[in-house]
């Protein structure tokens, strides 16, 4: 039996395909293609002259020691936030799957914070730990921590973590639930009467079927991390202090606002894009071919 | 091995539906019981409650000699073959069949033997390394089987294990499910709808409906002497007909103008009682026209299963259905005259349904 929807002709499959491919080419494809070129010129402060310089803006960014501390930033906010917010979402579907109640209250509480807008999300947080007016900062400093995220860059750092993390658990905590709900019930059962006590049947049956679930939500966070986390960032430290949170996106973003370096900000902008589309492609090769069962 | 007691047992649910009524049967050790009956009817419940998946609202289950209420799923020696099998889809046949084991600290090579033995009395030694769903349905089930059977429990429960393969198959498989527990003596509960599975593997039947127990015997009993209409009508197939009469005398019930005579009739009824009389198709017999006490049947038409025939018709305005060898009654409609062995009338109460036999 013939699966697929089958035309002769390439005329309708095109007209059909149109719309996407339209939408595609216009909002990616062509600003894409824009980034790579302006990577490959130098233009004046002032805009009124252009140069062809091939990989120069390359070249000059690898030699700058502040691209290599983006570089390391972005590492480090990227695992934290990631391993984080898939961690404590799947803890949190986890204890919202079981026959609870009050669940649907639970859930659709937990559900929220998704519905707020990065800026947003990064105010709230900001507020919160304001070194003279945030509540919570106020607790860590009656501690005795000399809390201040706008002078300690790792403080400054730990925020962005915690803010960016807040933000998508609950986006992976609703993928997580959908997928442990949709482990047959019947299974778990039969590992219960296989003498499998709650944590060992968690590790050796619920967490690898979970692995499809576990695999979407990884490349999904990395994609989040990477450019959404944009919007939390500058409005939680705006980079600093002295470029101790600024990540890879936030420079090409500081470096071609701020520095009017056009040429130096669409070079990085395209080594992120190289990187992402590297690690996506290294995710599907590898990881993917274990999860399929 | 054990022998299983149920006493009073009761299922509530939250929210006060009483899905289990308070139900008391023992299965002797080595005993193969079949909880049969329509949906909804408890069984499954039942049987869950046994296995310690379902808490037990009231009563007491005891597995050998050992109450079971308060005892974990895993330490009450029993294993499960699931309806829709369960398997582990991640894992390998070998690991589905050894993570039981390896669960209870099983040691390596005593797992590799009991696996190895399993395997092969399924013959499921070449599909060893595969997954799950490179089995086909049948395959399924032998691994299934296998992972009750390398743990050597005392107990094997069965979740109308047959009922997702098809016709030939879930003849096949009753036949092999049957010979296995013969060779294993394991103490068996096996739970079904099929009242062909029910019949054939059984050799003690429990028959339910509502929550509760219609009747508990061995299979040729049930069949013989169902307990009330609805086993009556459950249990054989095409099912038993029923038509109302009334009590005529000692012994004898009349439907209209017929009479027919019921040896196993409660003695001390008043005549003019209303009863209902239950007839199996296969126990009609053939008479000439105007015997004693003979019955019209208008035969309308035939359904034919090879070896024998069905004929559809109606008596006295009521559906009825008679089997007959193939080729002993001329396969056309009319009018034909029957009357039924005095020792296979069943009485039913007509409102109760409870059978009206002699105590």
């Amino acid at each position: 039996m013939q699966k697929n929807a089958y035309f002769k002709g390439l005329t309708i499959p095109l007209l059909l395909l149109l719309p996407q491919l339209a939408i595609t080419i216009v909002f990616f494809y062509w600003p894409a293609s824009q980034a790579v070129w302006q990577s490959f010129l130098l233009e004046d402060a002032f805009g009124t002259s252009t140069e062809f310089v091939w990989f120069e803006n390359y070249t000059e960014l690898f030699s700058r020691p502040e691209y290599f501390k983006a570089f390391v930033n972005t590492v480090i906010f990227s695992s934290f936030v990631c391993v984080l917010s898939l961690s404590i979402a799947l803890l949190f579907a986890v204890m919202a799957d079981r026959q609870i109640r009050g669940a649907e209250v639970y859930k659709t509480l937990l559900i929220w914070p998704y519905a707020v807008a990065p800026a947003v999300a990064g105010v709230l947080w900001l507020f919160m730990f304001d070194p003279s007016l945030g509540m919570l900062a106020r607790g860590l400093q009656s501690l005795g921590i000399a809390w201040n995220p706008r002078l300690n860059g790792n403080h400054a750092m730990l925020l962005v973590i915690l803010a960016a993390t807040w933000k998508q658990i609950s986006y992976n905590f609703l993928f997580f639930l959908a997928g442990l709900q949709a482990i047959p019930k019947s299974v778990i059962e039969a590992a219960v009467i296989d003498g499998a006590r709650p944590m060992r049947r968690f590790w050796t049956i619920v967490f690898p079927l979970l692995s499809p679930t576990t695999f979407f939500l990884l490349t999904v966070n990395i994609v989040y991390v990477f450019f959404d986390t944009f919007g939390i960032i500058d409005t939680v430290t705006g980079g600093g202090p002295s470029g101790a949170t600024q990540t890879l996106v936030y420079k090409v973003w500081a470096d071609g606002k701020g520095g009017t370096d056009l040429g130096g900000s669409a070079a990085q902008s395209v080594i992120l894009l190289v990187m992402v589309i590297g690690m996506t492609a290294i995710q599907f090769r590898f990881i993917e071919r274990k999860v399929s069962y | 091995m054990a022998q299983v007691t149920l006493t009073h047992v009761k299922k509530v649910y939250a929210g006060g539906v009483e899905a289990v009524k308070g139900v008391s049967f023992d299965i002797p050790d080595g005993g193969f019981c079949v909880l049969v009956g329509p949906s909804g009817c408890g069984k499954s419940t039942l049987l869950r409650m046994v296995a310690g998946l379902e808490t037990i609202s009231a009563g007491e289950v005891s597995i050998g000699n050992r109450v079971v209420n308060q005892i974990e799923p895993a330490d009450r020696d029993i294993a499960m073959v699931f309806q829709n099998y369960a398997l582990y889809p991640h894992m390998s046949v070998y690991d589905n069949m050894a993570y039981g084991l390896r669960n209870r600290g099983t040691p390596k090579d005593e797992i590799e033997k009991r696996v190895a033995e399993a395997a092969r009395i399924l013959a499921i030694e070449p599909f060893m390394q595969r997954r799950p769903r490179q089995l086909s349905g049948g395959q399924r089930q032998r691994v299934a089987m296998g992972r009750a059977i390398v743990r050597k429990p005392q107990v094997f429960l069965f979740d109308e294990p047959l009922s997702n393969l098809d016709a030939k198959l879930r003849v096949q498989m009753r036949v092999e499910i049957k010979k296995l527990q013969r060779a294993l003596g394991v103490t068996s509960i096996y739970v079904t709808h099929d009242q062909v599975e029910a019949m054939t593997l059984s050799d003690k039947l429990v028959v339910m409906n509502g929550g509760q127990v219609e009747q508990i015997g061995v299979p040729s009993e049930v069949y013989r002497k169902p307990a009330s209409k609805f086993v009556a009508t459950f249990i054989g197939s095409p099912p038993m007909n029923i038509l109302p009469a009334t009590i005529d005398g000692p012994g004898i019930v009349a439907l209209g103008d017929a009479i027919l005579e019921a040896r196993d009739l409660q003695q001390d009824l008043a005549a003019g009682t209303k009863v209902e009389v239950g007839l199996r198709p296969e126990d009609i017999e053939i008479v000439t026209e105007g015997q004693a006490g003979s019955l019209p049947f208008d035969v309308e038409f035939i359904e034919e299963l090879g070896a024998t025939q069905l004929f559809h018709g109606q008596l006295s305005g009521l559906p009825f259905v008679m089997q007959a060898a193939t080729g002993e009654v001329a396969a056309q409609p009319g009018r034909l005259w029957i009357t039924v062995d005095p020792d296979r009338v069943h009485v039913f109460d007509a409102t109760s349904g409870t059978r009206l036999g002699r105590a």
